[in-house]
C-alpha cells in the first residue's frame, strides 16, 4: 500500500523517520511500565486505524521487558462520533474488537495523533459501554495541540506546535508500507497572472498576501512550528 | 477504500452500482460486532426518527428494522396498517404526508403494490427504504443473503447459486438476481412453468428441474410458496409441489459438498423445504436473520449518517 496524500496538501517536513519512531515507542513502553507494572492486567486498546498497530507494537515492547503480554484490542469510534449525522464524510465501519472484559483493569487507549480531543471523547464513551475499567490512560505518538475538550495524554511520543490547517500524518508499515511521521501543509493556490490594474487592489487583502509570502519564503529558511 | 453510498433512498438493487452494494456489505460486516456487545446500543443515530410503515404482514423484516433502529439509538415508531387510519380509507399519499408533518428522517415501507416506495420517494422529503414492494424488489433481503454468502464462502464472484421455488411472486428472487449477477455470481432459477415469470430468463439461465438447478451449487436459496398471493391453479397440490420442487436431503446431496441452504422465511416446512433440510448442518437460515439486523443497521447509518453529496 502506498502512503496517502490528501488533495491540496504537500509534504513540508519529515518529523520522524523509522529509527526515531521505534526509539519513541520504546521510550513510551518504558514510561507505561514505570507507572503500570502489572502488564498482564492491562488492556491496550488502539483507536482505528493507526492506533491499532501502535497498540500491538507497544504490547510487544512491554512483553519484552515485563515478560507478560498485555491484551490488545481495537476500537472503531465511528458510531460514537459527535459529527456522524452532521458534518464528516460517510462512515466506514471496521468494527470494534475488545478481546476480554475490561472490568477492573487498566486500559491504555492508544492513538496516533492527539488533536482536538474529540476522538478520545468518543473512545472513552465507547469503552465505558464495554464495562467499568479501574482506570483509562491515554498514549499518543504525537500531541499536536489545538484541543477542543479538556483532555490530555498520559504518555506522549512527541509534542509538536502546529497550525490548525496543517496535517500530522503518521505512516506505519502495517498500513502504509513505511514507518514515518510527516507534517503536511496546504499547497499554495496557484496565482493567476493578473493585469496591473487588479494588482493594485492587493494591499487590501493583507492577510492572504502575507500568508502566501510566508509560505514562499519557507524553503531554505528555518521553519517555524515544526519543532 | 470504500466507494461510499451516494443515494438518498434505498428503493431497489437494480439501480445500484456494484461498488455501492459492496459499501453496504462492508459497513454491515463492520457493524455486525455491535450485536455481540454487552451493551447493544451505540449513539450513532441519536435524535433521528424512523417510521416503519408496513402495509403487509411481516415478522422478520419489521422486527429486524426495529432492532437495528434501537441499537443505533434512533427513535422509531411502527405502524401496522391493520390498526391504523388506512382502515378508514386514507390514501397512501395522505398517510405519508401526515406522517411527514411529524418530521421523520426516514420512512421504511412495505407495500403490496410494486413501485409504492418509488411513489413515496417522489412526494416525500424523508429518506425512503423499500422493505418489500409487491413482486418487485426486497433490497435488504438480497443484501443480507449476499452478506451471509460472503461470510460463509468468502466471496460472491464465481459462486453458483440456485434460486428455487415461487419465482413469479418473489421480490426476494428479483432483488437477488440483480445483486448476485452484479457481483459476479452465477445464478440459476428453477420453478414450475406456471411460477416462472417471463423476462427473467433474459438475465440468468432458468430450468424447470430442481435437480438440474442444484447440481454442483455452492448455495441453494429456497423461496416460499406464497399461498396468500395465489389465485389458484399454479400447481395441483402442495404434496405434488413438494415431490417435484421441494428441497429434500437427497437433492441437497446433488449440490457441492459444502453447499449452504438459505431461506428468506417464513418457511412452509414439508412444502418447499423438508424439515430435516431446514434444520440440517448446512442450513444458514438463522445466520441470515442475524445478518438481516446488521444489513439494516448499515442502510440506516449510510442513509442517515454523513453528508456525502447524494443523488436522489
Amino acid at each position: 500500500m502506498t502512503a496517502r496524500m490528501p488533495a491540496g496538501f504537500r509534504e513540508r517536513q519529515e518529523l520522524m523517520d523509522q529509527p526515531r519512531l521505534s526509539r519513541t515507542l520504546a521510550r513510551m513502553a518504558h514510561e507505561i511500565l514505570e507507572r503500570e507494572p502489572e502488564v498482564t492486567k492491562m488492556v491496550l486498546v488502539g483507536v482505528r486505524t493507526r492506533g491499532v498497530p501502535l497498540a500491538r507494537r507497544l504490547a510487544a515492547l512491554l512483553a519484552e521487558t515485563a515478560g507478560g503480554m498485555p491484551a490488545v484490542g481495537a476500537l472503531d469510534i465511528t458510531l460514537y462520533r459527535d459529527d456522524l449525522t452532521t458534518v464528516g464524510p460517510q462512515p466506514v465501519m471496521k468494527g470494534t474488537d475488545i478481546p476480554c472484559s475490561i472490568d477492573g483493569r487498566t486500559v491504555v487507549l492508544v492513538d496516533d495523533v492527539l488533536f482536538t480531543g474529540r476522538t478520545v471523547r468518543a473512545a472513552l464513551d465507547e469503552l465505558i459501554d464495554f464495562g467499568r475499567p479501574a482506570r483509562i490512560k491515554l498514549a499518543v505518538l504525537v500531541d499536536r495541540g489545538h484541543r477542543e475538550l479538556p483532555i490530555r495524554a498520559d504518555f506522549v511520543g512527541r509534542t509538536l506546535t502546529t497550525t490548525r490547517d496543517e496535517i500530522v500524518q503518521v505512516q506505519l508499515s502495517e498500513e502504509d508500507g513505511a514507518d514515518r511521521v510527516l507534517l503536511l501543509e496546504r499547497t499554495p493556490e496557484p496565482r493567476p497572472a493578473r493585469p496591473r490594474r487588479a494588482q493594485r487592489k492587493r494591499p487590501a487583502k493583507g492577510v492572504s498576501k502575507g500568508s502566501v509570502k510566508a509560505k514562499r519564503k519557507t524553503p531554505g529558511k528555518t521553519r517555524r512550528g515544526g519543532r | 477504500m470504500s466507494a461510499g453510498f451516494p443515494h438518498k433512498h434505498l428503493l431497489g438493487i437494480e439501480p445500484l452500482e456494484p461498488s455501492h452494494i459492496e459499501t453496504i456489505l462492508d459497513t454491515a460486516q463492520g457493524l455486525r460486532e455491535v450485536l455481540d456487545r454487552p451493551i447493544k446500543k451505540v449513539p450513532a443515530l441519536r435524535g433521528k426518527t424512523v417510521v416503519n410503515l408496513f402495509y403487509e404482514a411481516s415478522t422478520r423484516t419489521r422486527s429486524s428494522f426495529e432492532v437495528a433502529e434501537k441499537v443505533l439509538s434512533a427513535d422509531s415508531l411502527s405502524i401496522a396498517t391493520s390498526t391504523s387510519s388506512v382502515q378508514k380509507g386514507e390514501t397512501l399519499l395522505d398517510t405519508a404526508r401526515n406522517l411527514e408533518a411529524m418530521n421523520p428522517d426516514m420512512i421504511v415501507m412495505r407495500h403490496s403494490a410494486s413501485g409504492a416506495p418509488h411513489f413515496l420517494a417522489r412526494h416525500c422529503r424523508s429518506a425512503i427504504v423499500n422493505a418489500g414492494d409487491g413482486a418487485h424488489e426486497h433490497p435488504t433481503q438480497a443484501l443480507l443473503d449476499a452478506l451471509t454468502l460472503r461470510q460463509k464462502k468468502g466471496r460472491l464472484k464465481g459462486l453458483k447459486v440456485a434460486i428455487v421455488g415461487d419465482v413469479l411472486h418473489s421480490r426476494v428472487a428479483r432483488s437477488n438476481v440483480w445483486l448476485l449477477t452484479k457481483l459476479g455470481a452465477k445464478v440459476v432459477l428453477s420453478a414450475p412453468p406456471t411460477l416462472m415469470p417471463p423476462g427473467l430468463g433474459a438475465l440468468v439461465p432458468t430450468t424447470h428441474s430442481i435437480d438440474e438447478a442444484v447440481e454442483g451449487a455452492d448455495a441453494i436459496m429456497m423461496l416460499r410458496i406464497q399461498l396468500e398471493r395465489m389465485s389458484g391453479g399454479y400447481f395441483p397440490s402442495l404434496r405434488e409441489y413438494h415431490r417435484r420442487f421441494g428441497l429434500t436431503e437427497e437433492r441437497v446431496r446433488r449440490a457441492h459438498k459444502d453447499v449452504i441452504i438459505m431461506h428468506p422465511g417464513p418457511m412452509n416446512r414439508g412444502v418447499e423445504i423438508a424439515s430435516e433440510v431446514a434444520d440440517g448442518p448446512y442450513s444458514v437460515i438463522l445466520d441470515q436473520v442475524t445478518n438481516g439486523v446488521a444489513v439494516r443497521m448499515a442502510v440506516l447509518v449510510l442513509l442517515l449518517g454523513g453528508t456525502q453529496e447524494t443523488q436522489a
